[in-house]
């Protein structure tokens, strides 16, 4: 990475040729490690999801000496588990005119042209093998009667490529990496820190050396020392306090590095997700989501007539009660080439449009996904055979059985496309600190399709940081193993004890929940699916609030050097609170709309997303400058050498 | 339309895995019919928060049945007295108004509790670990449609491969036996070609890592596949000890 310090842009090294030649030449140029320096080299992967433990597991079998934290008991429940649709592939095995190409080109599109075209062409060349290796890992994925995989399609392509295993891919994948992580395990060249989570970085003369966790079952602060750290710890969607992602799916090891120097690219980018369950109430502690592969059959509509939509609403009238005449398939309507399946940020942004219009059911904050017609095409058999386990889901959650009555559905945060910045290595700013899956920004721009964040968390971690991390070790041949006793680490492990008693030594009033709630609405009010200028400054002051608020009145019982886990959640609010400015920030600047950031000044007359080429055809990178200070933007322009840049057109 | 309920919850408090526990009992009012059982303890703990005691400690991530971290023990069920879901998967509309509620953790040799209802299920790991995987690298893979899989046997892998790994199966059984778990993953790769060529060595190594770590024998009283969340079969362990004989039989 180089900085040139008067035009403030960094470049992404990405290597010169044909768009199709550069990850071919990258592999045939770089730097390798020989087997036995491998020994003599450690690495710490941080995180055991898709992209954590694919990557821990790889580097072991190449011999290097890895050690991987999670904050869960076991990596098997990183939250990448939870996944439902599927992972998409090149495969072409629908002879439907798939090719590497084509998944490049759907995902550079459906990203809004904001990601880096090396990156993603990369990520569809590597998408093959991770089919082939799952299925050699014993991963069932579905299969047709011949025996050879099937596939299913998902929003914003037009050709069938994804894969999957019933409604529980990622879960599948998943289980296939640990079991490669846990074969090591068994070896030796991986050791396994469960309940650990990660809580500074040590960086050493500029490069990352190590990371300080706190042991959640005895609160202690431990030192481990590496050559290399690998940050795969997924998202920052729980800033939102409601979110589809897993009640300690946290962005603090993220915040950390860029603290340290990390630059943080696009924090703006959140992708709403448009079939999750609606809110029930204040108690709600989580949103679930119904995968979107349900859109392949279901169909989504609201009344055409808004007293049809408020007497449902008052509950005098069923939803099964309105002819087919007085329904509007409003997404059917509007973008008739990709009906039910446009890309998630347009669908969400089409449901937010009809129920502020009035149109909304339930509780006026939901849409309808009907499989009525499904069942009469299919037969009911066959649609509990696609989507039985979403359906006995969705019953248990809402008490309604949607063979019987529409789904009610409505939009929720589910992913960050936005994250560490890296580069074409997946290397951040920081020498030797790299970033996987979720957590770096790289592949899916201003909005990911669906089944691609498998992709990329399993591209990441078996197919490209094993290779491009050796790049960086090779250099590292002759550094003996780093002692934890220098004063880097000394340093940092007192500064995270210094934090822990600050924050237990308020004493205050309000619980951490109630915070992350307060931190949530505003998140969702003025960052959420629609934004404006007047909203984000607003949003920015608030944030402000909640961060006195926090720092003076918050309430944690028990003892830091403890398990505690009121401690846990105050440590990651902490952080989420300053993620969420920064997010608000971003989106301020970014005078423009694109993907899942829509600024409500900017915008079509048919109401699309309307980008500014010319002004914002960037990566926003932010450099943390110190508390309380405004961080320094610097861009990565993007320049489309491949693609011609255009307007998202789904009609 | 939100419906409320007073309860009553009577739950396993426990400093650590050596102390004593015991029972105590809390009163909760007001709590949404609409709320998942986990949420209703959310519920709790901000009220003990608010009290400045310390909040009951338990397990849980995705909340939404798929990352087998929950693990309660509810009116003498593990996941509660609902059917094939998991504990956050539970609505607090299967509770009637004044109910009193028994909330426990996991109870097993196996399975000690680090605190109040936070169990270490940490042996599930070493059992993998002892072979639950196919042996082979990154790369190097023939084609994914090189050897084509009959749909049925697919599609039982995938029944097998659905274990999310809570460990209810271990805290339902009177044996404190862990064979449905280790059953499920040998299934799995068993059925499949892929996993076919180590299925011996892996059974063998599986089951003598789950004898070590103190789990008990199986008995054949299918508690486990009653409680299970995910509805794993019993003929998964008929076919482990198909396959650990056979591979006996061979030594």
């Amino acid at each position: 990475m180089s900085t040139d310090k008067n035009t403030k842009t960094i470049v992404a090294k990405v290597p010169e040729g044909a768009l199709s030649e550069k990850w071919s030449n990258y592999k045939a140029h770089q730097k390798l490690v020989n087997p036995s320096n491998k020994r003599r080299l450690d690495v710490i992967v941080v995180g055991t999801g898709l992209a954590g433990a694919s990557a821990a597991a790889s580097l072991g079998e190449l011999g290097f000496n890895v050690l991987n934290f999670c904050i869960q008991d076991s990596p098997r429940r990183a939250h990448s588990i939870a996944a439902q649709g599927g992972i998409n592939a090149a495969k072409n095995y629908q002879n439907d005119g798939d090719s590497v190409y084509r998944l490049f080109y759907d995902t550079i599109k459906g990203g809004d042209y904001r990601a880096r075209e090396a990156n993603v062409y990369r990520l569809a060349e590597v998408s093959n093998s991770i089919i082939d290796q799952c299925v050699a890992q014993g991963v069932p994925f579905a299969r047709e009667y011949g025996g050879l995989l099937d596939n299913r399609s998902f929003g914003g392509a037009q050709v069938s490529r994804t894969f999957y295993a019933r409604g529980q891919t990622g879960q599948q994948l998943l289980l296939g990496a640990y079991s490669a992580l846990s074969r090591q395990v068994h070896k030796g060249s991986v050791k396994l820190y469960t309940r650990r989570e990660m809580l500074d970085l040590v960086v050493v003369d500029g490069k990352a050396r190590g990371i300080i966790v706190r042991n959640l079952t005895t609160g202690k602060i431990e030192r481990y020392s590496a050559h290399a750290v690998v940050i795969g710890t997924g998202g920052y969607g729980n800033a939102f306090f409601l979110s589809t992602n897993a009640m300690g799916s946290n962005g603090s090891a993220a915040w950390q590095i860029y603290k340290k120097g990390a630059y943080f690219a696009n924090p703006c980018y959140a992708q709403i997700h448009p079939t999750c369950i609606p809110v029930h109430g204040e108690s709600q502690s989580k949103l679930t989501l119904m995968s979107e592969s349900l859109r392949n059959d279901g169909r989504i509509w609201v009344p055409k007539k808004k007293e049809d939509a408020q007497a449902i609403r008052e509950g005098k009238l069923k939803p099964t009660e309105i002819a087919e005449e007085d329904r509007d398939y409003y997404l059917e309507r509007r973008y008739p080439a990709f009906g039910n399946l446009v890309p998630r940020d347009v669908a969400s942004r089409a449901a937010k449009e009809r129920c502020d219009a009035g149109y909304g059911v339930g509780s006026g904050l939901a849409v309808y996904l009907d499989f009525k017609d499904a069942i009469e095409r299919l037969g009911k058999d066959v649609v509990e055979a696609r989507y039985g386990n979403l359906f006995q889901m969705y019953e248990k959650i809402v008490d309604e059985n949607p063979y019987e009555t529409p789904m009610m559905i409505y939009p929720a945060i589910h992913y960050t496309m936005g994250g560490v910045w890296v580069d074409y290595e997946l290397q951040t700013s920081i020498p030797g600190l790299y970033c996987i899956g979720e957590a770096n920004f790289s592949d899916h721009g201003a909005n990911r399709l669906g089944a691609s964040a498998l992709m990329q968390g399993l591209a990441d971690g078996y197919f490209v940081l094993p290779y491009t991390i050796q790049n960086y070790l090779a250099d590292e041949i002759r550094t003996p193993r780093i002692s934890t006793d220098i004063p880097e680490f000394v340093d940092a492990e007192r500064k995270i004890s210094e934090r822990v008693e600050r924050l237990m030594s308020v004493k205050g009033k309000r619980s951490v929940d109630s915070l992350h709630k307060q931190l949530g609405h505003v998140m969702w009010d003025f960052v959420g699916m629609g934004r404006n200028k007047q909203g984000l400054l607003k949003a920015i002051d608030d944030i402000k609030k909640v961060k006195k608020e926090f720092w003076s009145n918050v309430f944690i019982p028990g003892e830091g050097l403890d398990l505690n886990t009121e401690l846990e959640k105050a440590l990651r609010l902490a952080d989420f609170i300053e993620i969420g400015e920064l997010m608000a920030r971003d989106a301020l600047h970014r005078e423009e709309s694109c993907g899942g950031h829509f600024r409500e000044e900017f915008q079509t007359p048919e109401g699309e997303a309307l980008r500014h080429d010319d002004k914002f055809n960037y990566v926003a990178c932010w450099k943390y400058l110190g508390e309380d200070k405004e961080p320094e933007m610097i861009k990565e322009e993007l320049n489309y050498e491949f693609v011609q840049v255009q307007q998202r057109n789904y009609k | 339309m939100e419906k409320t309920i007073n309860i009553s919850l009577k739950i396993w408090r426990q400093r650590g895995p050596k102390a004593r526990g015991a029972f105590e009992t809390y009163k909760l009012d007001g709590v949404s019919t609409d709320s998942s059982f986990l949420e209703m303890l959310d519920q709790l703990n901000e009220q003990l928060v608010a009290e400045g005691k310390e909040p009951v400690v338990f397990d849980h991530d995705c909340r939404e049945g798929i990352c087998g971290m929950c693990s309660l023990y509810i009116n003498g069920h593990p996941h509660g007295p609902d059917e094939d879901i998991t504990t956050c998967q539970l609505h607090m509309r299967k509770f009637k108004d004044g109910e009193t509620i028994t909330v426990e953790p996991w109870r097993s040799h196996g399975f000690p509790v680090i605190r109040d209802l936070m169990v270490d299920r940490s042996a599930f790991d070493k059992i993998i670990q002892a072979g639950g995987y196919v042996s082979v690298n990154t790369g190097g893979i023939p084609d994914a449609n090189a050897i084509p899989i009959p749909k049925p046997v697919a599609d039982m892998s995938m029944d097998a491969a659905a274990c999310i790994g809570c460990g209810a199966c271990v805290a339902a059984c009177k044996n404190g036996s862990a064979m449905l778990f280790v059953a499920a993953k040998v299934s799995q790769l068993a059925l499949l070609p892929q996993g076919k060529v180590e299925a011996a060595r892996r059974a063998k190594a599986m089951v003598q890592k789950m004898d070590d770590l103190g789990f008990g024998n199986c008995t054949n009283t299918g508690a486990c596949e009653a409680e299970c969340p995910k509805n794993i079969s019993i003929t998964n362990i008929a076919r482990l000890n198909r396959e650990f004989l056979s591979a006996k039989i061979k030594d």
